[in-house]
Parts: structure tokens; C-alpha cells; sequence
């Protein structure tokens, strides 16, 4: 669904990210991790069109999406959350995933509609999502009064609003306790029974092992390794990399 | 009784130019160039009654058309810098369109007199009103419907979806395009619609005031157009016509008896407002005591 093919992004002589190919298959969840500066939230932005990638190309279904602007790789069907949570504090819960409503689906509909219509127009889909993420109760109020973990699930919730079929989850567990960690879990298990496909990049070790079919490993921006969670904890290059060295 | 609906005037006028500013800075662009779209409107509205003969109503809307269409342009030119290097950028362009006007002449003889923008002479006898039998009190009237018109539109995209697109892009413009806003759309649509209102209020001044000339659509021009939704907050349209209202109504009028000291009061209040109130005069917390003590849910 999602193809890497030799994506490289240098920062003058940096390689954050080097040389890097990968296939996110249809429906599965695939793991990204990797020491801290190992380039997993360099390829999140470059997917995402963040910043303009060296070399390389990004395929999503098989349509060329490398260096499209960040609204039609949303277009495209693909949503992120980000590492430092980045929400909209001065709107409203609700007006957050309003704002975010940006399907093929709903482009189609009226201009006035979709855009001059009031609240009622966007709060079906939104109330659904809010009631995904736990936030039902805390529809109206400012984005900016969440508590952390809420907060972490609106984003959540944001990213899903525009009806995205690959998700990129960028270290969503950061922050949370073990209790969070595990609810957050059961959301990404609850999100691929819908079909969606997740690429997680996260440090948290118990939940990558515990919800990824396949995981790759980057060190230095290059990947190291590949496989299932169970090859991944006995492969003796990541083990020297990358769990030998992290409290996981 | 004049002095009263010359005042209504100046404040109608200004509450549309503070009005432009604040759809730009609702996307997080802070634009000096209000007053250029601003004088764009004036010299181009002049022009269609005076020279060519128009009735004001469709001088207006063409020459809030141009505002706009110049607007856009510069729309796009300023997606490439933020914050002060827009500020310089803006302000910079603004100085362009006054000193365009400097050395702008077309004349024609009407009668047996030169009519049109002279230069610096300005642009004198813009006698629309007059000519066609208008009391203060019937300019203040129009101008005021404008007003409504203008303040009731933007209140109700304020509560549409683009209010709160407009907001996003203003306040994190990363994550507003990873949600899958086009920025590029709707920072320049924002900037279109502020020189559309920027022109409307410049078509009006340059017809009750009856002459322009360029000094009027200097850095103070622009400064005051930023001032009033910085200084009525960002939360609602009503911030600006208060603003301006307390500018231009008390600040400026009422303290008219101190002379020019009263700029230096000027100055000092400003910076008093904005250390006591960093987020407008109404802000966010404000406008919700103002909701519940009226009785309207929040949106």
C-alpha cells in the first residue's frame, strides 16, 4: 500500500535518512523503531511532505506522492499525529476535527456546505470519532484545557476525521502510563478491525511487540533490520543497535 | 449634530478597515498593507463617480474588486515570509501603492474645471454626495449599512467552518496542513477578502471625506488598521468595532483638548492595553462572559 523505494533525506551532511526501502502492506500494522535521531519521524515527514525529500520516491497505491504537498497526501489517504502533540488550543474539541474533515468525500460535497455551513454540518462524524477517543463529555471545550493523555487522543481522533486509509502514528505512546499505553493498544487493534493500515513509529517497546505484524528497524537513517516482532527481538544487529542499549 | 455623524463616519470607515486586517490576522498574518488596499479603493472608486460618471454603489464594488485582485497577488509573495519579515514585506508594498498615487495624474476637464487625482495635489472634489443631494446624516446611514453588512458577514464565517480553518492556519500552520488544509488557498483567499473590505472602506473615505491624497494612506493609516483587532482581540468582529470606537471615538476626540500630547497618551494606552490585556480587549474569556450574560449558547 505504502512503498519507500531508496528514500533519502540528507540535512547538509547529515543523512537522517538514508537509502530507505520499505512496503506497508493493505490492513496490517507495521512497526517503525530505532534509536532516538535514528530518521523515524525524518521518513514520517517526508511522506507526509513536511520537508522535500533528497532522493527516492514514496508510492501509495501505486500512485507517485513524493513531495506532494502535505493537503493532498491527505487527500491521497493519509493521515499523521505528531510526536509533540500539535492541536489547535484555541479551538474547541470538536471544531479540531471539524477543521480536519478533509476526505475525498467531503470535498465532493457543496462549496457552501462545506464550508459556510454551521456547526451542525461536520458534528455527525465528529461525535462518532469523539466517542472513539473517550472525549464525548468534553466536546466544547477548548482543545488547550485537556488534560496530556486526552489531548493525545484527540490527535488521534483529529487524524482519523479526514477518513484516512493509512495512518502515522508517530510515537503516540510517548508520555503515557502503563495504563494509557495499554488502552491505546486496544484503540490501534480496534482501528485495523476497520481496515486500517497503521505505520507506528514509537519507542515503547511492550506496544510495538505487542500490536505490529512487522517491524522495521532504522539506525542512522538506514534499516537494519525486518521481520516480526518475534525475529526482531532476536536479531542479534538490533539487539547491539538498539534494545541492548534502550531500557525498553 | 454633524459633528456626531461625522464622527459615526470616520468610525464605520475605520471598523472596515480594521475589519480586513483582522480576516489576514485570523490566519496568523500580521499585514501593513491594509492601507494600500485601502487607498486602492479610494483613488479607483474617486475615479469611477468623478470621471466616468458612475453611481457610487457599483464605483464601490468595482473598486473592492481591484482591492481584492491586487490583494490576491500580494497574497502570494507573502506565503513565502512570516511574522516581521512580513510585517517589512507588507508595510513595504503599502509605501509602493501611496507613492504610486504620489505620481499618479490623469485629469479631465469637467465644466470649466480639472478634475482627478493630481498627483501629490491629491484628488480633489469627489462632490458624489453633495452633488446628488446627501445630508451627513444620509452618508452616515449608508456607511453604516455597509458596516452591518460587512461585520454580520464575517460573524457568520467566523462561526462557519471557515472561521475555525481560518483560526487553525493562524495558529499552527504545520499542523493545519497535515490535516489537510491547503495553506496556500487559504492564506491567500484571506488576504483576497481583507482587500475586498480594505477596498470597500476606501471607496466610502474617499467620498465623504471629498478629497484624498496619498499623506492619508501612510504607515499611520496601516498601523491603525493592525491596532484595532490586535487591540479588540481576535475572538470576534465586535473586538474591532470596539477598538475603534475607543480609538478613534475616545482616544483621539475626547482627548482632543490635550493638543498633540494626546498622541503620546495614545501611545502609552496602547502599550498599557496590550500589558493588561496580551490577548485583545475582549478576549476569548470576555466574549464568553458577554455570551452568558446575554443569554446565547456557546457556538
Amino acid at each position: 500500500m505504502l512503498e519507500l523505494h531508496g528514500l533519502s533525506k540528507h540535512f547538509g551532511g547529515v543523512r537522517a535518512v538514508d537509502d530507505l526501502s520499505l512496503t506497508v502492506n493493505q490492513g496490517e500494522i507495521f512497526g517503525l523503531i530505532g534509536p532516538n535521531g535514528s530518521g523515524k519521524s525524518t521518513t514520517v515527514n517526508l511522506v507526509c511532505g513536511v520537508f522535500p525529500t533528497t532522493s527516492g520516491a514514496v508510492l501509495f497505491e501505486g500512485q507517485d506522492i513524493t513531495d506532494a504537498p502535505s493537503h493532498r497526501v491527505v487527500a491521497a489517504g493519509i493521515t499523521r499525529t505528531f510526536q509533540n502533540i500539535r492541536l489547535f488550543g484555541d479551538l474547541t474539541v470538536w471544531q479540531n476535527l471539524w477543521v480536519a474533515q478533509n476526505s475525498a468525500e467531503e470535498r465532493s460535497r457543496g462549496w457552501f456546505g462545506r464550508w459556510l455551513g454551521g456547526g451542525q454540518s461536520g458534528r455527525g462524524d465528529a461525535d462518532e470519532l469523539l466517542k472513539f477517543a473517550g472525549l464525548e463529555h468534553r466536546s466544547g471545550e477548548l482543545a488547550r484545557n485537556l488534560a496530556f493523555g486526552e489531548q493525545r487522543r484527540l490527535e488521534m481522533a483529529r487524524a482519523l476525521a479526514a477518513r484516512p486509509k493509512l495512518l502515522l502514528l508517530d510515537e503516540p505512546a510517548a508520555g503515557m502510563n502503563a495504563e494509557e499505553v495499554s488502552q491505546l493498544a486496544d484503540r490501534i487493534r480496534a482501528l485495523r478491525r476497520y481496515g486500517m493500515t497503521i505505520l507506528l513509529v514509537e519507542h515503547v517497546m511492550e506496544l510495538v511487540m505487542g500490536v505490529t505484524d512487522r517491524i522495521a528497524v532504522l539506525n542512522f537513517g538506514q534499516k537494519i533490520a525486518e521481520g516480526a516482532p518475534a525475529e526482531i527481538r532476536e536479531d542479534p544487529a538490533v539487539r547491539t543497535a538498539y534494545l541492548g542499549t534502550a531500557d525498553a | 449634530m454633524d459633528f456626531y455623524f461625522g464622527m459615526a463616519q470616520l468610525i464605520g470607515v475605520h471598523t472596515l478597515l480594521g475589519l480586513s486586517a483582522y480576516v489576514v490576522l485570523l490566519t496568523g498574518q500580521v499585514s501593513m498593507a491594509q492601507a494600500g488596499f485601502f487607498a486602492i479603493g479610494a483613488y479607483l472608486a474617486g475615479m469611477l463617480t468623478v470621471l466616468a460618471g458612475w453611481h457610487i454603489i457599483p464605483a464601490m464594488l468595482l473598486a473592492a474588486v481591484a482591492s481584492a485582485l491586487v490583494a490576491t497577488v500580494v497574497g502570494f509573495p507573502a506565503l513565502r515570509v512570516k511574522g516581521l519579515m512580513l510585517v517589512v514585506a507588507t508595510l513595504a508594498f503599502g509605501e509602493a501603492v501611496r507613492i504610486f498615487w504620489f505620481n499618479f495624474d490623469y485629469q479631465i476637464a469637467k465644466g470649466n474645471i480639472q478634475v482627478g487625482p493630481l498627483g501629490g495635489e491629491g484628488f480633489k472634489q469627489i462632490r458624489y454626495f453633495p452633488e446628488n443631494g446627501w445630508s451627513t446624516a444620509d452618508v452616515a446611514l449608508f456607511i453604516w449599512a455597509w458596516v452591518i453588512a460587512a461585520m454580520v458577514a464575517l460573524w457568520w464565517m467566523d462561526r462557519s467552518r471557515v472561521g475555525s480553518v481560518l483560526r487553525a492556519v493562524g495558529e499552527d500552520e504545520l499542523a493545519a496542513q497535515s490535516v489537510g488544509i491547503n495553506l496556500t488557498a487559504v492564506k491567500v483567499s484571506a488576504m483576497g477578502i481583507g482587500g475586498f473590505i480594505a477596498g470597500l472602506g476606501g471607496a466610502i473615505y474617499a467620498h465623504y471625506t471629498t478629497h484624498i491624497e496619498h499623506l492619508n494612506f501612510g504607515v499611520v493609516l496601516a498601523t491603525f488598521a493592525i491596532a484595532y483587532p490586535i487591540l479588540g482581540g481576535l475572538s470576534s468582529v465586535i473586538g474591532v468595532l470596539i477598538a475603534v470606537i475607543f480609538i478613534q471615538g475616545f482616544l483621539v476626540e475626547v482627548l482632543r483638548f490635550m493638543g498633540d500630547w494626546r498622541n503620546l497618551l495614545f501611545g502609552a494606552l496602547i502599550v498599557l492595553a496590550m500589558n493588561v490585556r496580551p490577548d485583545g480587549l475582549f478576549d476569548a474569556r470576555a466574549m464568553r462572559t458577554l455570551r452568558r450574560l446575554f443569554g446565547t449558547r456557546d457556538a
